[in-house]
């Protein structure tokens, strides 16, 4: 096998660059949303729970098609954010990495709110008693106990939205330069009669990158149990 | 000092207390199951009483007739747990300033120095809570609570969970607490030899009720 040609450097950099921003902007809603979830009774939380999940048992395309409905220029939330700020989703690398914040989202939130619930409730009390206003709580024991599962949560996340390809290809397409990530170029290149050597070199990219998130995920849960036992 | 009136159904079980005292230590005596650390999670204001009042120190905490409950965070006491609940990210000298972090007070060498060496924790401050002992997480649990400066301090058996030796290892420095830290304390315990040595005054609480009140005497 030869060296990654400059067209496959592309594709993995947008993968790459879709990915983490997907993941960064998806994390302040996973952990706000995992807290709810582990601390809050309320009127719809199962349906909540469920919607959350959606994405994990739809099939992809069926997600995509609600994105272009939903984000295309003339989707309902699509056509606002374009007109009045000017953010646009369809057919763009921004498209991609919502689609792939959108799949992630329930492997995101699922290890934070696992860490968020294993957390002892008694120890948040004993904040309340030294005076810590509930955001003073959650930011200085909730969050720091619950940070390795946070991180785990963004590894899994990231290598899912690295990895997304039906929900993409449906709602932004495959341009190459644009939203042609790993996942849709290997398809592309699948399709060509002399691609199965560039294919395989970005199947063996996907492998390592998938290979070290989920190492990654396992480090950061190994964590997360020395700290709850404070050592 | 403390005046506590209130009622709380939990389940089965039906809570109604009352009693009124100046006592600098105050032992809250009874078998488990008697309703103790119910009444004081509200006074602490972790629970929140179905009906009644709670002052402290002056301070209305609770009235439900006036629709008052002030939230725990607000009440300033400080409230040693059984199980001491360090929090096992920080170090001890970190436990030891969050208090005083979240109420944003300025820092205090002088009594932060005097508290230290009153528990005798100083070698520990760089440690980690899951590398102390139980007696060790108790002195750095009731220090914790002092240096919040609260006006009140809730111990709700904090010996409750350690063995006769180090029961004994941790009186005398609850001595000196009631002696020298100059906060009044509520003190809760199901073992009478300990109120004798601590308690200027009981509150002897059965299934609920509160059934004798007075000097060290009704222990017997």
């Amino acid at each position: 096998m030869s060296e990654i040609s400059s067209a496959e450097w592309t594709a993995i950099l947008l993968s790459l660059r879709v990915a983490i921003i997907a993941t960064l902007v998806a994390t302040p809603f996973g952990i706000a949303l995992a807290w709810l979830l582990a601390r809050r009774d309320f009127w719809g939380k199962s349906l909540l729970d469920a919607v959350v999940h959606l994405p994990l048992v739809l099939p992809p395309v069926v997600t995509g098609y609600l994105l272009l409905l939903t984000f295309g220029r003339r989707g309902l939330v699509g056509g606002f954010l374009a007109d009045y700020l000017g953010i646009v989703f369809s057919f763009r690398w921004t498209g991609a990495a919502l689609a792939c914040g959108v799949m992630s989202f329930p492997l995101l939130v699922r290890p934070m709110r696992l860490s968020i619930e294993a957390i002892d409730r008694r120890l948040e009390q004993a904040a309340e008693t030294l005076g810590a206003a509930p955001w003073q709580v959650f930011f200085t024991v909730t969050l720091p106990l619950a940070l390795p599962g946070v991180l785990a949560g963004m590894v899994l996340g990231f290598a899912k939205a690295i990895g997304e390809f039906g929900a993409t290809i449906t709602f932004v397409s495959n341009i190459p330069g644009e939203t042609q990530t790993i996942s849709s170029a290997i398809y592309s290149l699948i399709q060509t009669p002399d691609g199965d050597a560039a294919a395989g070199r970005l199947v063996i990219v996907s492998i390592v990158l998938a290979l070290g998130a989920l190492i990654a995920a396992e480090w950061f849960a190994r964590r997360a149990t020395a700290r709850l036992h404070g050592n | 000092m403390l005046r506590v009136d209130v009622e709380k159904q939990l389940g089965e079980f039906s809570l109604h207390a009352s009693f009124a005292s100046e006592g600098r230590a105050i032992g809250l005596f009874g078998a488990s199951g008697a309703g103790k650390t119910s009444l004081v999670n509200m006074i602490a204001g972790l629970l929140r009483p179905d009906r009644g009042t709670i002052v402290i120190d002056g301070e209305t905490v609770d009235d439900t007739a006036a629709g008052i409950h002030v939230p725990a965070w607000r009440r300033r006491i400080g409230y040693v747990f059984q199980d001491a609940r360090l929090f096992p990210h920080l170090n001890v000298a970190q436990n030891l300033d969050y208090g005083r972090r979240m109420n944003r007070l300025p820092a205090d060498p002088v009594q932060h120095r005097r508290i230290v060496e009153l528990l005798d924790i100083g070698a520990l401050l760089d440690r980690r809570p899951g590398k102390l002992s139980g007696g060790e997480r108790q002195r750095v649990a009731l220090g914790r609570a002092l240096l919040s400066k609260p006006r009140l301090l809730l111990l709700d058996e904090p010996l409750g969970a350690l063995d006769e030796g180090r029961k004994l290892e941790i009186l005398p420095y609850l001595v000196r607490l009631r002696d020298e830290a100059n906060v009044p304390m509520v003190y809760v315990s199901h073992d009478a030899a300990e109120l004798r040595q601590l308690a200027t005054q009981i509150v002897m609480l059965k299934q609920g009720r509160v059934t004798s009140f007075g000097g060290v005497k009704v222990l017997t």
